[in-house]
């Protein structure tokens, strides 16, 4: 058996627990969302089929877009002067749409780490890095990263030298952040989808710094 | 649509947060109100987001990127003080700091 839990009472024939059904009343914003979208549908101003459609490319952002960018700044000087000066341009150039104000990219340097948090609420750019992480909602980490950002990011397994000025980015209105890590060393002549791979999310948040 | 009367305020120009607590919807950190910064750069018009936050027609006004210290911030007691925060503050929020 794969799974020789104990307690079989709770758990599948593949042996992890059951998520309860939920069959409870719904709450007050369930019925409303329910009942706005079912509006709009009745009323011709959308469809059932353009939501489902939105829902599935919502879904189908992920940080691979991000990564993606990184990778074409790390290896063409012109694309990456354009992306420090005018971030939403320069995405819609990859077919990436920022659907914010703007888009601000922010480069770490040997001087500089950049770490992006939003304390009154979640903003993130969905579109480059798809749906953010559970911590990056969380009050721990909005409170914390603008207060004691080192240790923060220690925690997340970053120590940052003392020489190294941290730059935090509190998205408070309409900018969008995305953080261009440093490239790192040994990835001489490598290919723009060997460099992507090596970008997680969490790098372009700056929670993390890219390992070749 | 009204625009805002203001001036823009220069790149590297002091300036202080208020320190009020208006009711409704408001847009500024809570621990950067009565902090003082600079200009890290001007980001342009925007509809007044807590207006619009009620449904109604907004006044365009200037939004801006303020850089603090985090000894501007959190006093001496920050680690290390000359760390940088950068937050986006609308113009209705900012006053001078020769204010009293």
């Amino acid at each position: 058996m794969p799974h020789d839990h104990h307690d079989h009472d709770h758990l599948s024939p593949s042996g992890h627990p059951y998520r309860e059904d939920q069959d409870g009343p719904l709450s007050y914003h369930q019925q409303m969302e329910i009942a706005v979208r079912e509006l709009l549908v009745e009323k011709g101003v959308t469809t059932k089929a353009e939501i489902a459609a939105q829902i599935t490319a919502m879904d189908n952002r992920s940080p691979a877009i991000g990564a993606s960018i990184v990778a074409k700044a790390w290896t063409d000087a012109d694309f990456k002067a354009r992306l420090l000066a005018s971030g939403s341009a320069t995405c819609a150039e990859m077919d990436v749409p920022v659907e914010a104000m703007e888009l601000i990219v922010v480069e770490n340097t040997p001087d500089t780490h950049n770490v992006v948090v939003c304390t009154l609420c979640s903003c993130y750019p969905r579109n480059i890095l798809g749906l953010p992480p559970d911590w990056y909602k969380q009050r721990e980490y909005r409170s914390r990263a603008v207060r004691e950002p080192r240790k923060v990011l220690s925690e997340f397994g970053l120590d940052l030298a003392d020489d190294v000025r941290v730059q935090v980015h509190d998205s408070t209105a309409d900018m969008r952040y995305l953080v261009l890590p440093m490239r790192p060393e040994g990835t001489k002549g490598w290919s723009e989808d060997q460099l992507a791979a090596i970008v997680g999310r969490d790098s372009m948040i700056g929670a993390a710094v890219p390992q070749a | 649509m009204t625009e805002t009367s203001s001036p823009a305020i220069a790149t590297g120009a002091p300036v202080r947060l208020k320190s009020i607590a208006p009711p409704g919807h408001v847009r500024c950190p809570w621990y950067l109100r009565g902090k003082t910064g600079v200009i890290e750069r001007d980001l342009g018009l925007t509809g007044n987001p807590e207006t619009l936050a009620y449904g109604v027609e907004a006044q365009q006004i200037r939004l801006y990127r303020v850089r603090f210290t985090m000894k501007d911030i959190w006093g001496d007691d920050a680690d290390p003080a000359s760390d940088t925060l950068d937050a986006e503050i609308f113009e209705n929020w900012l006053e001078p700091t020769h204010a009293s």
